[in-house]
């Protein structure tokens, strides 16, 4: 089965090739890009079934072993993002047959998308540090490409910005990377949790593991470091956003979670305690930026950030419980929000404004849109019994566990905060009466309305789900969780049970 | 830009960068060179000549819409990749050789040419972007 793990992140890439090679028949792109997308989810299925059977699996590109090769790993933790950004690729390329069509501006859509699609499930699933830096390229020209395509000029303005701290980034991780090649000799992930322990300089270590955390940070958008992301996600395509929002910034809270959990555990009350105040900060910071703004979309942008500091939370206390929560949280997350962007996109759609002071009406002429927003709002707010209720509890419970009350206090004021900012939203904008400045849009044909609620309504039953049957998702959750807390096992599955035996022994002599 | 001694350089240069490309690419499976490297050095050869010479003749001159090499290049490199798993069942982007002619070839070589075209496409697309006016692109004229 080991052609799973090569086959989520060829195909994508492949696709992205045969849409290239199409243009410019945006037709036919669609309709490849549609049935690749449905094959990868396949793909992404089968690999989190092998996975949740078989254990970690484990493929040495080109047959070069490790540590010497690219090692590509799925655990449960890396296979469960995979299905997930397969889940998202499909709702995005779904509601883009509607959002992007023939007559848009928008002219490469679907090559693009594919490549990200690809490049995050190589972030996910490469077992090489720096060949996760390469996903982070790959996927930095992609998201650009999407992020300028259309031209609109506060279009080129965010993808400046984030162009710029996205360099800034890379840059901090290739530094990073090199350090720590230079202290260990090796780029192999579960190779370098071996060797950092053999490591003289411990002080230098965590030098870099601070460079770790601000290259991660950026791509994660965590306080200090967010303010790209509300400067840039409100500018493309609601397509575009959605799946920007969805798996952009979480690529960066994975990688943080895989690097601190793997190879920086050395001060762990150092690294973790920066990381624990950067969550308590990132969490307030985004939502107070979120009741500051009226635009729908850039509450949502805000919104991501905030909720991204629970994540960072869950990493932060280092407890099997809390990373249990922050990989459910990260999963339920991901759904919840890209599903906000779509609803925002199908009220501009549908009702002519993404602004609250103009917007209006929406539950009196749309009343299935509002019920469809009322499930991930709310569900984010951690409203129970939905999806996000279960994802607080447990990071919540686990702070408390570790008796870190006043962060379990701030993810609680932040909790109701984000229900005020999406009481907000349903107040004015779906609640209160059209405002006569504003016309309404022309009605959309019955099958845009399918395009644009179907993947809609399929996120907003995902999300039903997970709140109403918590069980299956906290158990991949739970397994996940107790594999990063536990590394040997993924260190074994990668260098093979004798290599790790004599390192372990060598290690032993060196001390 | 366009300066006499720019153009009578590039003509030398031109020539000369490429080849030197070829070759960074063919000694790249056991020094210092590839794919990567090789197609950079290509792609200055092709700005240097974007800068001198009008657009329009630098896309008569590659021929193909330098998107399409790209997405060639990206293709080989994935097809070299799958000749392993389709000729017996080895990973993905195993080494696979032949022997033409006292010359040993073999999918590396493809890997690397495949990189290669992706990287002159791409340069080649961003610099052509930036060089012509937004109204002849021919991107736009495809209603």
């Amino acid at each position: 089965m080991s052609w799973l793990l090569a086959g989520a992140i060829v195909l994508p890439l492949a696709c992205g090739v045969l849409g290239l090679s199409l243009r410019p028949q945006r037709a036919m792109q669609q309709w490849v890009s549609l049935v690749a997308g449905i094959g990868h989810l396949g793909i992404a299925t089968a690999l989190l079934v092998t996975v949740w059977t078989d254990g970690i699996l484990v493929v040495q590109v080109g047959g070069w072993p490790a540590p010497f090769g690219i090692t590509l790993v799925a655990d449960h933790f890396s296979s469960a993002m995979v299905l997930i950004t397969a889940i998202m690729g499909v709702a995005t390329i779904v509601y883009a047959l509607c959002d992007i069509d023939q007559r848009s501006l928008v002219k490469d859509f679907h090559p693009p998308l594919q490549a990200l699609i690809g490049a995050v499930c190589g972030a996910f699933l490469t077992g090489d540090i720096f060949n996760l830096y390469v996903w982070f390229e790959v996927m930095l020209i992609a998201s650009l490409a999407l992020l300028i395509s259309g031209g609109r000029k506060a279009q080129l303005d965010g993808a400046v910005r984030y162009a710029a701290l996205s360099l800034v980034a890379t840059t901090l991780l290739l530094s990073g990377i090199g350090l720590l090649y230079g202290m260990t000799g090796t780029l192999n992930m579960a190779d370098l949790h071996l060797r950092v322990q053999q490591v003289e300089n411990q002080g230098l270590l965590s030098v870099v593991a601070i460079l770790f955390i601000v290259a991660f940070g950026i791509k994660a958008a965590v306080f200090p470091l967010f303010f790209w992301l509300p400067a840039s996600y409100h500018t493309p395509k609601v397509a575009v956003s959605a799946i920007f929002a969805g798996l952009l910034t979480k690529v960066g809270v994975y990688s943080m979670i895989r690097v601190f959990t793997l190879i920086f555990t050395h001060d762990v009350g150092y690294t973790h305690g920066i990381l624990l105040w950067t969550a308590g900060l990132t969490m307030v910071t985004g939502v107070l930026g979120a009741a500051s703004h009226n635009e729908l979309r850039r509450i949502l942008s805000f919104h991501i950030i905030s909720q991204i500091g629970y994540m960072v939370l869950g990493l932060a206390l280092f407890t099997p419980l809390a990373l249990v929560g922050a990989v459910f949280y990260i999963l339920h997350h991901i759904i919840v929000k890209a599903n906000l962007f779509f609803v925002a996109g199908a009220a501009e759609r549908l009702s002519g404004s993404s602004d609250l002071k103009t917007l209006g009406g929406v539950y009196r002429e749309q009343p299935l849109l509002a019920a469809l927003f009322f499930v991930p709002a709310f569900s984010l707010a951690g409203l129970p019994p939905l999806s996000g209720f279960w994802a607080k509890l447990l990071v919540i419970k686990a702070s408390l566990a570790s008796q870190q009350y006043w962060i379990a206090a701030v993810a609680l004021a932040v909790g109701l905060l984000t229900m005020y900012s999406m009481t907000k939203i349903w107040v004015n904008g779906f609640w209160k009466a059209r405002p006569a400045s504003t016309a309404k849009p022309a009605a959309l044909s019955r099958l845009n309305r399918a395009l644009l609620l179907g993947p809609i309504i399929c996120l907003a039953a995902i999300t039903l789900a997970i709140g109403l049957w918590p069980g299956p998702l906290y158990d991949l959750a739970e397994r996940a969780g107790h594999e990063l807390m536990a590394p040997s096992n993924y260190v074994e599955a990668v260098l093979g049970p004798s290599e790790t035996a004599a390192l372990g022994a060598g290690a032993e002599v060196v001390e | 830009m366009n300066t006499l001694i720019l153009r009578e350089t590039t003509r030398v240069l031109f020539t000369l960068i490429l080849v030197f490309s070829v070759a960074t690419l063919l000694r790249g499976h056991d020094a210092p060179g590839g794919g990567f490297v090789g197609g950079l050095i290509a792609s200055i050869a092709c700005s240097l000549y974007v800068f001198v010479a009008d657009p329009k003749d630098v896309r008569r001159l590659v021929r193909t819409d330098p998107l399409k090499t790209a997405a060639a290049g990206l293709a080989l490199a994935i097809v070299s990749g799958l000749i392993g798993i389709l000729s017996g069942g080895h990973p993905f982007l195993s080494g696979q050789w032949a022997e033409i002619g006292g010359v040993k070839l073999g999918t590396p070589l493809l890997f690397d040419f495949g990189v290669y075209l992706v990287v002159v496409g791409a340069v080649l697309t961003f610099v052509l972007e930036i060089k012509e006016p937004a109204s002849v692109r021919p991107a736009d004229s495809d209603k």
